[in-house]
């Protein structure tokens, strides 16, 4: 009985310490659940990619370690692949970010009329880019296509779009910049609304010009949201497919084989599962490398306006 | 059904009276054609039931995936029937053809048991099959315990009823030894002239009797001030590019896909008479094809011809069949031609497209659905959509033997059933059945629009393609 009674006071303040201690495991675990429904996925597409693996060859599934890669890196057409999805993102961000950033500067100053104009603009932004590939294809049309027709009355015929070689990267770059420019447009104007009062005004009362106060002012200030917003679209454009395949299916020939669409193809025509997980891995690796040089960039910007500061 | 029009039916199927004298006799009860042949269809489906068990799964449910397809329109509009025959429910969902057959790898290759039969290609089979994910069916057709007495599979076309019947051996011979049943036949086509007969007329330009003469008829049309551009043909980065009107010629002229040595598979679109052939393909396309020839599919090449956009298509024949009807701007102004590519051959070569059934692995009620199977592939159904849908081209003998089917399109196709008589004699598949089919398929029509495009030579690209596809093929044992 004594010895019952010793025990009881050391078992409570147990009890009462293991609650907190539990606490911060509890609190992480739904960030766990997610992280674990990110990775599981994540390394199976890695294992995969180190399979030859076609679905409809069953009989030739087995590890192959890197030779999925090798096979990657040693075709004529992969090399294409990176270089098309490189030059596509380059040229849909830039081109949208000059865009969006212009629409931002006009629409700047809130006003009725403004406010009208950027829930406007925003409207192909609320289009599937797939159905937006559609209307294209169809204003694009040689017969019948509206666009066609105004180009012809400018004394243009017989211009293809996209389906020649010549010019389908630049009609899919209209339907990618007509679609995702408001996006630009949006995150700039918010930042530039945002953006303090105080030195735009000391600026005016000083008599600065304007393209003073837009390249020293305006666009440094504004530099952390060009940075975030690039980084979305370059994201978002590297991993390039409905575009492209409504438009084209990544040709003529190999001319818009992206890696999205490559990999596409390679799983649902080709069933070879192993292949796909290979290029995807492979864009997986650029787009981490892209986003960690946009972000280290972004963060030096940010310590120096703290040092500024 | 009222007990009036019961009795005609009986009595009509019993040889009391002509189908003329049910026909009007149904009307009179006030029936117009359409819905005359659908209470025909149900009489004929209760004097099935009598033979047979066909009530064996009543109360169960399959599930179906379906092409947006004429064909499927035509089992839809008389699934009643086959209900009402079984007490069985049938479900479906309906995809358009752009989607339809990556929806279909994504249900197989996910082994989802959401689907028991789905309409497939007899090409894509080659796929499916050795992946494990199709039912062989000859289990199915010879057993007599699950098959109706009537179902007549010897009516099935034979060269159709073997290009779904494959061992699984890449290169051997479709409905060769070992061969199992992946698919039943559905309907198919075979790939012919379709021409607008108004624009030839006005013309005064006839037929070309072989690929020559057609690249240079096209040209003609093309550069005359009818407003029309010469031919319709396929282009999409996709294998439905090359197995219309490309392979027919491709055939004819004595080319082949890919060659079998020692059982190994090798590349061989690059033969003399491959380029020949293709040289001509070509050119014919540079000159005289739709301006956005790369991303046109069926459907494109299609709506121009019924809109009179292009004076004549070498493609599916059905597509010039169905172009001729509804609503489309040359309905009644269409002709067909059967077509014979190489100069001096001795008939077309058509390759077919067949839409078949095949049963998914994964459903969980194989049984009833080879009950579904065998209904929509039975004669019954054959005829009601041959007679009153587009269920054409049938794939069963008797339904191309059925007078009704003949007179209808003698009439309101003229010249198609000759076409067909004279183009059906040379059809069947030209590929070689091998698991590789949509990738050489697809490099092929990838390779086809750099060569239209002029980014390099016919004979350098074909070279190229081939060099491709045997590596692809060594990389997958096949080669």
């Amino acid at each position: 009985m004594a010895a019952t009674t010793a025990t009881q006071p050391t078992a409570s303040p147990r009890k009462s310490r293991l609650g907190p201690a539990l606490l911060p495991y509890l609190l992480s675990l739904p960030a766990l659940i997610v992280c674990i429904g990110i990775i599981i996925p994540f390394f199976t597409a890695v294992w995969y990619s180190l399979q030859r693996y076609n679905l409809n060859l069953p009989y030739l599934r087995g590890f192959v370690w890197f030779q999925q890669y090798i096979d990657l890196f040693s075709d004529p057409s992969f090399w294409h692949t990176v270089q098309v999805s490189l030059l596509y993102t380059a040229l849909t961000v830039i081109l949208e970010l000059l865009l969006g950033l212009g629409i931002a500067l006009l629409l700047r100053r809130p006003s009725t009329l403004h406010n009208i104009m950027s829930i406007a603009l925003l409207l192909p932004l609320m289009v599937a880019p797939a159905i937006a590939s559609l209307m294209w294809k169809l204003m694009t049309h040689p017969d019948f296509g509206i666009l066609s027709w105004l180009i012809q009355q400018v004394g243009v015929t017989n211009f293809r779009w996209a389906a020649a070689p010549s010019s389908a990267l630049f009609t899919v770059l209209l339907v990618d910049i007509w679609v995702y420019t408001p996006f630009m447009m949006i995150l700039l104007l918010a930042g530039l609304r945002g953006l303090p009062k105080q030195p735009f005004e000391a600026a005016e009362l000083d008599g600065v010009p304007a393209s003073f106060v837009f390249f020293r002012i305006t666009l440094p200030m504004l530099t952390p949201y060009i940075i975030t917003a690039a980084l979305f679209r370059m994201l978002d454009s590297i991993q390039q497919f409905d575009i492209i395949y409504a438009m084209t299916q990544g040709g003529p020939g190999d001319t818009l084989m992206v890696f999205q669409v490559m990999a596409y193809l390679d799983f649902f025509q080709n069933f070879n599962v192993g292949r796909s997980a290979a290029v995807l891995m492979v864009l997986w690796a650029i787009a981490y490398i892209l986003s960690n040089v946009f972000i280290k960039h972004w963060l030096r910007l940010r310590e120096r306006a703290r040092g500024a500061a | 059904m009222t007990t009036k029009q019961k009795d005609t039916i009986d009595r009509f199927l019993k040889g009391g009276m002509s189908r003329r004298e049910m026909i009007e006799r149904l009307g009179r009860m006030g029936l117009g054609a359409a819905a005359g042949a659908y209470v025909l269809n149900q009489g004929m489906t209760e004097a099935l039931a009598q033979e047979f068990n066909w009530k064996a799964h009543e109360g169960k449910t399959i599930n179906l995936l379906l092409n947006k397809h004429p064909y499927a329109d035509a089992m839809i509009a008389n699934l009643e029937n086959f209900k009402s025959l079984t007490g069985m429910n049938v479900t479906y969902d309906v995809f358009p053809e752009d989607v339809y057959f990556d929806k279909v790898a994504a249900a197989l290759s996910s082994r989802s048991s959401q689907y028991d039969a789905f309409m497939t290609g007899a090409y894509q089979v080659w796929q499916y099959g050795p992946a494990g994910w199709v039912e062989d069916l000859n289990e199915y057709i010879s057993d007599s315990d699950q098959t109706a007495p009537n179902y007549n599979w010897d009516d099935m076309l034979e060269g159709i009823r073997k290009s779904t019947a494959w061992s699984g051996v890449p290169g051997a011979e479709l409905g060769g030894e070992d061969s199992k049943q992946w698919a039943l036949p559905w309907g198919f086509e075979l790939n012919s002239i379709a021409y607008n007969r108004r624009i030839f007329d006005q013309l005064k330009v006839e037929p070309a009797k072989d690929l020559p003469e057609l690249v240079e008829l096209a040209k003609k049309i093309t550069d005359s001030d009818a407003g029309v551009y010469g031919i319709g043909v396929r282009g999409s980065r996709s294998w439905a590019t090359i197995h219309p009107g490309y392979l027919s010629a491709f055939a004819n002229y004595g080319a082949k896909d890919l060659t079998v040595q020692d059982g190994m598979l090798k590349a061989a679109m690059n033969s003399p008479e491959a380029k020949e052939m293709t040289a001509l393909w070509v050119k014919m396309i540079q000159e005289s094809g739709p301006k956005n020839w790369a991303t046109y599919t069926w459907y494109q090449v299609g709506t121009d011809l019924g809109a009179g956009a292009s004076a004549m298509i070498y493609d599916a024949d059905i597509l010039g069949y169905f172009m001729n009807g509804g609503d489309n701007k040359e309905a009644g102004n269409l002709a067909y031609s059967a077509f014979t590519p190489k100069p001096g051959a001795a008939a077309p070569t058509p390759n077919v497209w067949i839409w078949s059934l095949a049963m998914s692995t994964f459903g969980g009620q194989k049984d009833a659905t080879w009950y579904f199977m065998q209904w929509a592939s039975g004669t019954d159904h054959a005829l009601f959509g041959a007679r009153k849908m587009d269920f054409v081209n049938p794939v069963r003998q008797s339904v191309w033997k059925d007078e009704e089917f003949r007179s209808r399109i003698a009439k309101s196709y003229p010249g198609y059933i000759e076409q067909f008589e004279a183009s059906s004699p040379g059809s069947k598949i030209y590929f070689t059945p091998q698991p590789l089919f949509q990738t050489v398929t697809t490099d092929w029509a990838a390779a086809l629009q750099k060569m239209v495009a002029n980014e390099i030579p016919v004979d350098e690209g074909l070279d190229e393609l081939a060099t491709n596809i045997d590596r692809q093929l060594k990389a997958a044992g096949l080669g």
